[in-house]
């Protein structure tokens, strides 16, 4: 389970370019929660993320994930508590080492790094296996330098890496959005493949509507910094996109409406 | 050039070729370009010459040296990585220190090994003629370092170094705190630096605070010719291109310092325009040789 209490983050406190990013966010993840996230540029959705896996400290309030008080805690402390996967396929691989020299750092997610051989005998038919389940042939490819593969190879790669060990939460960042249309399908499925195997307790960012609709079990809308939608199980279920934009516009029409009253 | 002045050039490749693969780590694999090492070498031959002077077994001295270089090492990454001062001026600001601080530790700007016993007597005690001692420690010495190195670059941790160059953001999301990392790889190279450095003192049977001028610039010129000539596809093959680098550096400045043109020789004094232009000439050459394949 992942708490967020009263979590408040600014960016550039006191200067001119002052974001109020997040603006007291309260938000219970249960145990395998699959949520989606949306809202526009700007609402705070990567900052949310970023907070959770340390990428920064908020200003104020408390996170709490698997009974741990992680606030205070840095990224790669947290680490072992948390997988990430990025919008840029890039971020998640190392381009220098090979397939398998990349899956066996995966596969010390949050754990001691000792003197044993990076790459051991015994795990390479695992990573084998593992592999064959992407059906890209990569199973094969073991000894190649993860820099000859292509964007959507890479990103499969990461989401296998990602879940190598289960984490207590897995946070994807668009993942799916630097993606041609058909790749970005392939890494989609098998996301909910995973997820759905593994019961993984996922956040999930997206700008497609439809994708927020039909997966997970959880929706929430940030808008400027708040939480502005969160809806659960039937609520969710009976969504369509038109609902769900007629509130996104809503969100922001009220704002347009306010602004327009402070002009007048 | 006689057969004696390869021989001479071999070796020094050899035994520069310590702080090279201390160069490569720090340069081209944690991306961070360390200026440290100008200061670094010189300390490690006065650590070595002090504690041997004192009467400490002169093997025992080298760990002394590369401890000495390793600690120096840890400042400088200390300083960019907590304090986030820039690299280069981190590792230029340990290496002005570094000045000061050898000169205290030789309580003068050089100490002789006149007389005094060094890993090389252990060799000549053998029979072994003087001028095959140096080949046969300095070529013994890098080999264990470049076996050694390739040995630590493939264990978990030697993975996490790699990929701290390679993806910091990547490896952080791991699980690895990249500022340790990062202390640990540059504090390893100077360390190297300044075993290279102590064999160099005990070699030439004295150690100097200016011996290490220069240091950074030889170290480079080596690590890209080795690039260059020998190829850097795999790790392993890497580091064994910068030993051969640093020796095909020495060979080439032996070279040009015994040709003749008419009346003109080279100098040692213009050893450093010669490292220039050959560190300019392995760079441009893959360049160039890009341009005449394409027409």
């Amino acid at each position: 389970m992942i708490r967020l209490d009263n979590i408040v983050k600014y960016f550039h406190r006191g200067s001119v370019n002052e974001v109020f990013a997040l603006n007291d966010i309260n938000l219970q993840i249960d145990e395998g929660d699959f949520i989606t996230v949306i809202g526009s540029n700007g609402a705070g959705k990567s900052t949310l993320l970023n907070c959770i896996a340390g990428g920064f400290f908020p200003d104020s309030g408390r996170i709490t994930i698997a009974g741990h008080d992680v606030t205070g805690w840095p990224e790669h402390k947290r680490a072992g508590l948390i997988s990430r996967v990025f919008q840029n396929p890039l971020l998640g691989t190392c381009p220098s080492a090979t397939l398998e020299q990349n899956m066996a750092l995966a596969g010390l997610r949050g754990k001691r790094r000792g003197l044993a051989r990076g790459v051991k005998n015994r795990d390479r038919q695992h990573f084998r296996e593992e592999l064959q389940k992407l059906g890209l042939g990569l199973e094969n490819r073991l000894l190649d330098k993860v820099g000859l593969l292509s964007g959507g190879q890479r990103q499969a790669l990461t989401m296998l890496m990602a879940t190598m060990i289960k984490p207590e939460v897995l946070l994807l960042d668009e993942h799916i959005a630097a993606l041609d249309p058909k790749t970005a399908n392939m890494i989609l499925n098998l996301t909910q493949g995973i997820v759905k195997g593994q019961k993984l307790t996922t956040l999930m960012i997206t700008h497609n509507m439809k994708h927020a609709i039909s997966f997970g079990n959880r929706l929430i809308m940030l808008h400027q910094g708040k939480i502005l939608l969160d809806l659960h199980g039937r609520e969710k279920e009976n969504l369509t996109v038109k609902d769900l934009l007629e509130q996104f516009y809503t969100a922001q029409g009220e704002e347009l409406a306010l602004d327009s009253l402070l002009l007048n | 050039m006689t057969i004696y002045a390869a021989l001479g050039a071999v070796e020094q490749g050899f035994v520069y070729g310590i702080m090279v693969i201390g160069v490569y780590l720090t340069f081209r694999i944690l991306d961070f370009p360390d200026l440290t090492v100008d200061g670094s070498l010189p300390l490690g031959a006065a650590i070595s010459a002090v504690a041997i002077t004192s009467g400490i077994n002169p093997y025992f001295s080298l760990f002394f040296a590369l401890a000495g270089g390793f600690m120096a090492g840890m400042v400088t990454a200390f300083l960019n990585t907590k304090f986030k001062i820039l690299h280069l001026l981190a590792s230029i600001l340990t290496m002005i220190a570094l000045y000061s601080i050898n000169i205290r530790i030789m309580s003068g700007p050089n100490v002789a090994l006149l007389g005094q016993t060094t890993v090389f007597d252990s060799v000549t005690n053998l029979g072994i003629p003087a001028h095959y001692a140096g080949l046969l420690i300095f070529g013994t010495f890098a080999l264990l370092v470049l076996a050694t190195i390739i040995w630590f670059l493939g264990t978990e941790l030697g993975q996490a170094i790699l990929a701290t160059g390679d993806n910091p953001q990547m490896i952080r999301s791991l699980g690895v705190n990249t500022n340790t990392i990062i202390i640990l790889g540059v504090g390893l190279s100077n360390g190297l630096v300044a075993l290279s450095g102590a064999l160099v003192a005990q070699n030439q049977g004295a150690a100097d605070v200016g011996m290490g001028i220069g240091t950074i610039v030889a170290g480079l010129a080596s690590v890209i010719i080795g690039e260059t000539v020998f190829g850097c596809k795999t790790m392993p093959r890497a580091f064994i291109a910068a030993l051969l680098g640093s020796i095909v550096y020495r060979l080439a400045i032996a070279l040009a310092l015994g040709m003749e043109f008419g009346n003109f020789r080279f100098n040692p004094s213009d050893l450093n325009l010669i490292t220039a232009l050959l560190v300019i000439g392995a760079l441009i050459t893959p360049n160039l040789k890009k341009r005449l394949i394409q027409r």
